[in-house]
């Protein structure tokens, strides 16, 4: 019912994303879903990945503080209302969502939206990769 | 102009007779009606009648903020409560304010000081002063104040806060003088010119003090706003400001020494220093009713000089402070020690006692961020969370040490751990010339 998710405290500076990412990788830990939300001094990346506990136990090793908590993932039929219906049942049952965000679908890959200081730029930095465009 | 000139251009052997007839009459009133003086004095073996002059100051016990956190609130006042009429009060390093009383007569005698000071300056009865210091527990405000009164000017009392209603009251009711801290004068000249008002107002001086400053500031600032901007110092432990002021020779800060007598020490040995070398400040309140002082030790870095200057005064002249003997800085004008802020962190869950203060001077205000790490125990996952956090951290800190300052959270175990001395303080404004 309930899935692990990461969340890990980043002070906003240059790289810093990077070096967190790397550690993972270079653990060998796939990242299945990311989410960044962020303040105009920190941000808060909350990710799910494959093995959580030693995510956690290499972040550590670095110095770098992260939490494990349950979140409730689920899938969502892609039809019209359906989205709306879910929610519907979570407020009338009195719940308050602190937070939400998109993952990825497994079976297709891992999709993430993002927004970047030059989408132009972006978007021919990452031509040629194998990468399909969400929609598309 | 002079405010009084008998006093405040006695020759220098009239300034160090009276001086030593009021030392050995503060000596035998603090002997006998200050319990921890007297006890002080027993234990080195002094009796009042070893005093006979300035001669002997140096046998003299010293004071130092430790004592006066001893006696806090009113453990050092030599006459009756009944004869207080006013306590002031600074920030201490262990959270426990510096507080100091006054008696009627000492309240008098800090507003000839500071009218002593404002005349320096070039004000006059007819002058329109706006006092842009706190009002309250801090001398600024009320000190500036009496001393205007005193020489007849009219003042507006603004206090802090709010520049843009400074800025048109300055200029509605045609002000020719502001006391400040020299930052704020530059962000209210600041304002001004945003404001396309520079060319609108009538000040013609600037009294400043509560922190130190700069030539180059000084020069800026008097360009800015077309204006003369004078130096003014004081501490609370001896009545605020108007212990001691430049004139417009700007050769050092003339000290009132018929009433505060002033020497510099090595800070490491107690020895007094001759006239020219630099040490610690230490002052004796030879006038003061409500809690005198023997030999305070301000903690102030500096040298004196005693020759006569151009402007006919003969007072001694306080030089460029050259820093402090301790940790103290002074934000907005306000006295802040990080043991301060190092206890009030403590109170705060989720906060390790991990932090870094920067302070610096952004469009010439003092700003101050603090850092503190974000306890991995308290480390959440929610946006919100970590928001109240700060907004606790702030808060907590605003009540502690009476500033707002900029919160930031930091990832645990990224800012200098203990290892003997942290540093725990940068700053960036460079306010010590040379």
């Amino acid at each position: 019912m309930y899935t692990k998710q990461l969340s890990v405290f980043l002070e906003n500076r240059k790289g810093r994303l990077s070096e967190v990412l790397t550690i993972l990788k270079d653990n060998n830990i796939n990242i299945s879903s990311a989410s960044m939300a962020d303040t105009n001094d920190f941000g808060l990346l909350r990710m799910l990945v494959d093995d959580t506990d030693k995510a956690q136990k290499v972040l550590k090793e670095k110095g770098i503080t992260s939490k494990a908590t349950d979140v409730i993932a689920i899938i969502i039929p892609n039809t019209v209302g359906s989205f709306d219906a879910v929610i519907r049942k979570i407020t009338e049952a009195d719940i308050n969502i602190e937070y939400m965000y998109g993952i990825s679908d497994s079976t297709e890959g891992a999709s993430i939206a993002m927004k970047t200081s030059d989408p132009e730029k972006t978007l021919k930095a990452i031509e040629g990769m194998d990468i399909k465009f969400y929609g598309k | 102009m002079i405010w009084n000139e008998t006093k405040e251009c006695m020759e220098r052997s009239e300034i160090e007779n009276m001086q030593s007839k009021r030392l050995v009459k503060l000596v035998d009133r603090v002997y006998h009606n200050v319990p921890y003086y007297r006890k002080k004095m027993q234990e080195m073996g002094l009796e009042p009648h070893d005093i006979h002059g300035i001669e002997d100051l140096h046998k003299l016990p010293f004071t130092t903020y430790e004592d006066l956190n001893n006696c806090y609130p009113f453990g050092l006042r030599a006459v009756p409560m009944e004869d207080l009429v006013r306590v002031h009060a600074s920030s201490g390093t262990t959270g426990k304010p510096k507080v100091a009383v006054y008696t009627r007569r000492d309240i008098s005698i800090w507003a000839e000081c500071v009218a002593r000071c404002l005349t320096m300056a070039g004000l006059s009865k007819g002058d329109i002063m706006q006092v842009g210091y706190g009002y309250g527990l801090f001398t600024g405000g009320l000190g500036a104040h009496y001393g205007a009164e005193e020489i007849g000017a009219l003042v507006l009392p603004m206090s802090t806060g709010n520049t843009k209603k400074l800025t048109t009251l300055m200029i509605d009711c045609e002000a020719t003088a502001i006391a400040c801290t020299p930052s704020y004068l530059l962000h209210v000249a600041e304002t001004l010119r945003d404001e396309g008002n520079l060319d609108k107002i009538k000040l013609k001086y600037a009294i400043c003090g509560a922190e130190p400053w700069t030539d180059n500031m000084r020069d800026q600032v008097e360009k800015m706003l077309n204006i003369k901007a004078f130096d003014i110092y004081g501490l609370t432990e001896i009545c605020g400001p108007g212990v001691a002021s430049d004139c417009e020779h700007h050769k050092g800060l003339h000290i009132w020494e018929d009433h505060f007598l002033p020497e510099i020490i090595d800070p490491v040995t107690g020895q007094q220093l001759p006239e020219g070398e630099s040490g610690e400040l230490v002052i004796t309140t030879l006038t003061k009713e409500g809690m005198p002082l023997l030999r305070y030790r301000t903690k102030d870095l500096t040298s004196l000089k005693k020759d006569k200057c151009s402007c006919g005064r003969t007072m001694a002249r306080i030089q460029r402070f050259k820093g402090r003997t301790d940790d103290m800085l002074i934000i907005r004008g306000v006295n802040v020690f990080p043991s301060q802020v190092e206890s009030a962190l403590l109170t705060i869950d989720g906060i390790t006692p991990h932090y870094m203060m920067i302070v610096d001077r952004v469009d010439n205000e003092d700003t101050l961020e603090v850092q503190v790490e974000v306890e991995e125990r308290f480390f959440s996952d929610e946006i919100k969370q970590l928001e109240n956090l700060t907004k606790k951290v702030a808060a907590t800190l605003r009540t502690a040490i009476g500033l707002n300052a900029k919160v930031k959270l930091v990832e645990p175990n990224t800012l200098e751990h203990s290892q003997g001395k942290t540093k725990h303080v940068t700053d960036n404004r460079k306010l010590y010339e040379g």
